[in-house]
């Protein structure tokens, strides 16, 4: 059962903002995927390894060849805010 | 001669070199179907008509000069808006990229464009590519073209519907759990999901990465193959995409499938069914034996697991995937504040709809601590089952054929619980976490509405279920019939 709680704490871990109808309505659907998801406790997996993906690829290599890259006003170009060719952003430390 | 909306990519790539129509004729065919259809489908988020015929017109010079064509040049086709398009808005249905225009071109674009192909448009997708009907688009829902009540399922629905109604050749979509095959099912098309790493996936904006793939809807097994040979092949910028040469897909197409052992799934046959899914394709594994393929019975175990182990993996890389949107790079953001971490907050509060919100929040939740192992890895290890599954049935098998779909297509509005949206994917998921290929192709109809059979077959064995697809297409004629409400 995910409770209030649990709705806010995990959406905080996800910088996710929501309403509090939101918060309610996420409990009870997430408890209620979660129960049909309790399936896979059944499965046998001793021994079994994880599967992270399924190519069937490992440790692949490639030359680091340096290349050019966008210029900076290619990238701003979708920019919410910017000044001075950088990125405007919040103030991300500030004085107590 | 038959309207050129209606032509099949073959026969108009035919007619093009020997210059009886051109490129321009025949975009414009289109975006007069376009005109004419697209405010009852609504497939695209944007019609690139100007483009269109620019393209075109490019495309009849090549012509004209006879070099370097392909069997794409000066064909219309569709791009699911997931599909990084430089300079075109690549929404990804989403409020969060609404105004967003790529600085670059997708790995398959490029592909495309070297090609010669005519964009028409892009199409219309649940937010981010998740959901099963399309209703999960920030902007509209879009409507199945044989029944314009019906969804024409999802995530790739609009690029289905526009192929399903004429408005393009053939389109891309993207699929994840079944986001090709499902709505390929729903609306009478061929629709494939390739090996994963068979396609690169640079410039296909993420949702769950090590199960996204990018592949074609045709409106028949040849027209498919002629579009995955397109976009398929190694693209160093994408790590997972494999060396594997590619296929010659067409010179696979030969008819003959005598002796072939195809396999059916024992448990594909579940309760929430509809027997008309059932009956069709019962009658036409029939059919395959008769056209002489060898037809058993054969064991995947752990399949009941699929739609759980997905619902834990998919959201955990989404949520991963999806922590980009910040309202900093690119995107909506939200201004109103001056506190980071308000900002951040409100602008995915804003910017994602609901079904983003809930993948989100399962996906954090599966990878948060003291849950972790529990759902997490738990899901990972049992995906490993599930590859075994296939990896011993293709040890006996060369094609394993079951429903694509557990039902037909259903009204809008009809499914409003999450969970039960999530079971249309039955029969497709296990393919995307065993990195198999898929495709969805017409089988007949129920209530006259289209049933898919997918035809699911080992890595790298696209040639195999294209073959299977194209004699089933000789002997049958389901996928040469039109929607009657259009």
């Amino acid at each position: 059962m995910i409770d209030r709680e649990t709705v806010k704490n995990v959406a905080n871990l996800a910088k996710l903002g929501l309403s509090e109808e939101e918060i309610d309505m996420l409990g009870s659907q997430l408890s209620a995927i979660l129960e049909h998801i309790h399936i896979l406790q059944e499965a046998d997996v001793s021994g079994v390894p994880p599967t992270a993906h399924a190519s069937r690829l490992t440790n692949v290599m490639r030359e680091d060849i340096s290349q050019a890259s966008y210029l900076p006003e290619i990238l701003l170009a979708n920019a919410p805010d910017q000044e001075e060719n950088s990125l405007k952003v919040n103030a991300v430390l500030e004085e107590d | 001669m038959t309207e050129l909306y209606k032509l099949s990519i073959a026969e108009a790539g035919k007619l093009l070199r020997e210059k009886k129509i051109s490129s321009v004729e025949l975009t414009q065919a289109h975006l007069d179907r376009i005109r004419e259809v697209e405010p009852k489908v609504k497939a695209f988020t944007l019609v690139t008509d100007e483009l269109a015929l620019e393209q075109a017109r490019e495309a009849d010079k090549r012509i004209a000069q006879g070099d370097n064509l392909r069997p794409l040049t000066g064909i219309p086709i569709a791009i699911k808006d997931v599909i990084c398009t430089k300079d075109i808005p690549t929404t990804c249905g989403s409020r969060m990229l609404e105004n967003f225009k790529p600085p670059f071109d997708a790995a398959v674009m490029e592909k495309l464009n070297a090609d010669g192909i005519v964009m028409v448009g892009k199409t219309n997708m649940d937010e981010f590519a998740m959901g099963s009907s399309t209703e999960h688009s920030a902007f509209f829902p879009t409507h199945n073209p044989w029944d314009l009540e019906r969804a024409p399922g999802g995530s790739s629905g609009g690029s289905a519907a526009a192929v399903a109604a004429g408005m393009a050749m053939g389109s891309y979509g993207s699929d994840t759990g079944g986001s090709i095959r499902q709505p390929g099912s729903l609306c009478n098309l061929v629709g494939l999901k390739p090996t994963y790493g068979r396609v690169s996936r640079y410039g296909l904006v993420a949702f769950a990465s090590s199960l996204d793939q990018i592949g074609p809807f045709a409106r028949s097994a040849q027209d498919a193959a002629i579009l995955l040979e397109a976009i398929a092949g190694h693209d160093q910028r994408d790590a997972t995409s494999s060396n594997v040469a590619v296929q010659d897909y067409n010179a696979g197409l030969s008819g003959d499938i005598k002796g072939m052992r195809i396999g059916v799934p024992e448990e594909y046959w579940v309760e929430g069914t509809q027997p008309g899914v059932v009956n069709v394709v019962k009658e036409n594994i029939e059919r395959l034996r008769a056209l002489g393929a060898e037809i058993s019975p054969v064991s995947l175990p752990h399949t009941k697991y699929g739609v759980a182990a997905y619902y834990i993996i998919a959201p955990a890389e989404a949520s991963s995937n999806l922590s980009r949107y910040d309202g900093i790079k690119y995107g909506y953001s939200y201004r109103d504040t001056s506190d980071m971490w308000e900002a951040l907050e409100k602008t995915r509060e804003n910017g994602f709809g609901p079904e983003v919100k809930r993948r989100i929040m399962l996906g954090t939740y599966a990878l948060s601590a003291g849950y972790y192992d529990a759902y997490y890895k738990q899901a990972e290890k049992v995906r490993t089952l599930i590859r075994q599954d296939f990896e011993k049935a293709f040890e006996q098998f060369d094609v394993l054929v079951s429903p694509a779909t557990p039902t037909v297509a259903f009204k809008l509005g009809e499914i409003s619980d999450p969970y039960q949206m999530y079971l249309q994917d039955v029969f497709t998921i296990p393919a995307n976490l065993a990195g198999i290929c898929g495709v969805s192709i017409p089988g007949g109809f129920s209530d006259g509405l289209p049933v898919g059979l997918q035809l699911l077959g080992n890595a790298f064995k696209e040639d195999t279920i294209l073959r299977v697809a194209d004699a089933f297409e000789r002997v049958t004629d389901y996928h040469t019939q039109w929607p009657a409400s259009l």
